[in-house]
């Protein structure tokens, strides 16, 4: 316990890596989501209160704020929003190795389930494939789709290795089907690979240049060591290459592939793309799908230009060739597209300005804005509709809901905006 | 914030945030008069309270130029006010609802007669929601909780994108809205937030039952709804609205760089300024990328 009691005099404020648990001891981990003790501090009366950690994480969460802002001043908003995205996983006999816990193939395994799901939240209209690797031999695992769950279900019953790993293989077999998807798609695969060598049965560098030509960015995420060819396969097409050290950093370095990658616009040709947005039939009423060729009860939607049944969304009619989406698959990468602006910091001073009118509670969630003894405390203020917010809600505005309520509840700063 | 130990709440408190929708507009066109409307969601209100000592209830007016809190039953000021000849409990909203009223109106800025302008939905539910997140602050197990839309103007296309936005944020942190909407069509927006979020949505056939309505599809919390059947979905709207001219559409054209929907095509995206159609790195884009 004396290593717990010395924490707190750090605290947990200045070190923000310490909170990923990558430094903690095996028998220390389960404790790593709740360290209680680190958020006590002593007060003046040699009582035990929590510590104060808003004003500090508020200051954090403005410099990455204004990073972001700075960022997407200089880049235009053009993003890659429409992936098509092989996953090439390595079942070969490495991807048994322990070093990671219970094994490597077990901790791919949850990753790429929260992976994606993650990349679909981010990129809704975008598809995903998954390939395995084992005995030499690349194996489509499933198809291009837009179902998270499918491919989840897929990679989960399939789960066990074997054999060598082969690049060249699930190269030239992702390579025959990205070479099918429209133009404006951009094409990537992103390979996690166990195993230090690979068997194969041609010119590995021949099918490289053959990726780069087709435009395909490859990224490849190492589980053991660094190897030169997947450095130079991943330098020629414009992808990342990184090698994870443990589970937590495997997951982050995962994770990054989630956000559509900016740098990729000149890859794909901008068009516009005709889709219909179909109703969601009501519960109960019965029709016959296109998709199964079975009569399905409820649950289906109907293409709104020949008005056939279909199962799932996203999908192409199969009868008019419209692609059908819904559109709430749409909007969500719409707050990419209208970021609401930086809310300018409320200085103590200038609420003894008599013309400001400084307000006392938060105008999005009604909490008081003043600090403890009635004295204003740290809040901030839109600068279009000039409502004031107390710490909490700007970061959740900025972070999760992407909404000003005060402008939203304002018709007149709406029009300006429009 | 305070330092008093957090209320220890068990796991069947709800917190119920009601949108209330106040357009002056809508209401004086609709048969059904607001005062009775009023009066069969206060005992709707009530009967949430009454559920459980520990439930919340906070009601935000949804205006026409304008939203506002107008209900916080743990607020101290609903308590000792002996004065009025109303029930204490809700001679408070009753006054906050007049003056939001009345303040909403001087609001009001001129608009084509005839028309019935759309309520500012996406305010109300920016607010429930940051409301709910400071819920979600007060301590270790905070209140179930839950959005009632009580809707009855039309939906206002121009606030899709903040809409759907509020949507997918009440669906990451696991706020279901529920809908009650009592004007003449459905209401895409709401169908969409009830079924995206898990809530229900419902369309009571008639209003003069509105407090059963309320009572038997509203008042449970989420655990209990799974034991109760509850109104069917009559199918939800998926239509998106175009950037263009703010209409609702069923077909359309995506930009395929930022997935803009525009109801005819163009050859510029007016958002992301992607040209269409053209040859791979041609002149602008690998400009752009220079300058990038
Ligand atoms: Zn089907
Ligand atoms: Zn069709
Ligand atoms: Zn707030
Ligand atoms: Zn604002
Ligand atoms: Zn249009
Ligand atoms: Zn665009």
């Amino acid at each position: 316990m004396s290593n717990a009691a010395e924490r707190p005099v750090n605290g947990d404020a200045e070190d923000d890596d310490e909170d990923e648990g990558g430094d903690l001891e095996a028998w220390e981990r389960t404790y790593a989501e709740d360290r209680s003790w680190e958020a006590l501090q002593e007060d003046e009366s040699g009582l035990l209160r929590p510590i104060d950690n808003t004003a500090i994480y508020h200051a954090q969460y403005r410099r990455r704020l204004r990073n972001l802002a700075s960022k997407a001043a200089t880049a235009r908003i053009q993003k890659g929003l429409i992936r098509y995205l092989y996953i090439v996983v390595d079942l070969s006999k490495a991807a048994s190795e322990r070093d990671f816990r219970p094994s490597r193939m077990a901790v791919i395994g949850k990753q790429v389930e929260a992976f994606i799901r993650e990349f679909f939240d981010q990129n809704p209209l975008s598809h995903v494939g998954l390939v395995t690797i084992k005995d030499g031999i690349a194996h489509c695992l499933t198809e291009l789709g837009g179902s998270p769950e499918s491919h989840i279900k897929a990679l989960m019953g399939k789960l066990e290795c074997s054999g060598d790993a082969s690049l060249q293989n699930a190269l030239e077999l992702v390579l025959g089907y990205l070479n099918q998807i429209p133009s404006y798609g951009h094409r990537e695969v992103l390979v996690l690979y166990s195993a230090l060598s690979t068997c194969d049965p041609g010119d590995l560098m021949e099918t490289i240049q053959k990726c780069k030509k087709s435009k395909i960015r490859c990224s490849v995420i190492g589980l053991a060591a660094e190897m030169f060819v997947c450095k130079h396969l991943c330098q020629e097409t414009g992808g990342t290459y990184s090698v994870a050290l443990d589970e937590s950093h495997f997951k982050e370095l995962i994770l990054e592939h989630a956000p559509p990658p900016p740098a990729i616009a000149e890859y794909a040709t901008a068009n516009l793309i005709k889709m219909g947005f179909p109703q969601r039939s009501a519960e109960g009423s019965v029709a016959i799908c296109t998709c199964h060729e079975e009569a399905k009860t409820g649950g289906g939607y109907t293409c709104p230009r020949c008005k056939v049944r279909v199962c799932e969304l996203p999908t192409e009619c199969r009868i008019c060739g419209l692609t059908l989406i819904s559109s709430p698959h749409l909007a969500r990468s719409y707050h990419h597209l209208f970021p609401i602006v930086m809310f300018d910091e409320v200085s103590p001073s200038s609420q003894n300005d008599p013309s400001f009118s400084f307000s006392n509670t938060c105008f999005g969630c009604q909490q008081s804005l003043n600090s403890q003894g009635n004295k204003p405390g740290l809040s901030v203020i839109c600068p279009k509709c000039k409502q004031q917010f107390c710490l909490d809600c700007d970061i959740y505005i900025h972070e999760s809901l992407h909404n000003c309520p005060g402008c939203e509840s304002s018709r007149h700063s709406k029009s300006v905006t429009a | 914030m305070t330092s008093a130990p957090s209320k220890l709440y068990a796991d069947d408190v709800s917190l119920l945030v009601v949108t209330l929708d106040t357009n002056p507009f809508f209401w004086s066109t609709f048969p059904f008069p607001f005062a009775d409307f009023l009066s069969q969601v206060l005992a709707f209100l009530n009967s949430i309270l009454l559920l459980g000592q520990l439930n919340q209830v906070i009601v935000i007016a949804t205006g026409c130029n304008s939203c506002g809190y107008v209900f916080d039953s743990t607020s101290d000021k609903n308590h000792g006010s002996t004065t009025g000849t109303m029930p204490a409990l809700y001679s408070n909203l009753l006054h906050n609802l007049d003056q939001f009223v009345a303040r909403d109106q001087q609001l009001a800025s001129p608009h084509t007669p005839g028309t019935v302008p759309s309520s500012l939905l996406s305010g109300s539910l920016s607010m429930a929601l940051c409301y709910i997140q400071r819920a979600f602050r007060s301590g270790p197990m905070p209140p179930q909780p839950r959005i009632l839309c009580l809707q009855g103007a039309t939906d206002g296309p121009e606030q899709y994108v903040a809409i759907m936005n509020a949507i997918f944020s009440a669906q990451h942190s696991v706020v279901p809205i529920d809908s009650c909407y009592i004007g003449s069509n459905n209401s895409a927006f709401l169908q969409q937030a009830s079924y995206i979020t898990g809530g229900i949505y419902y369309k009571p056939p008639q209003l003069d039952g509105l407090y059963q309505y309320l009572s038997t599809v509203f008042a449970t919390d989420l655990h209990s709804r799974a034991f109760l059947r509850l109104p069917k979905s009559v199918g939800v709207d998926f239509r998106a609205s175009c950037f263009c001219h703010k209409q609702t559409i069923d077909m359309g054209y995506v930009c395929s760089v930022c997935l803009s929907i525009f109801c005819e095509h163009h050859d510029k995206c007016s958002t992301c300024g992607s040209v269409f159609g053209q040859a791979q790195l041609d002149a602008s884009a690998a400009d752009r990328k220079r300058k990038a």
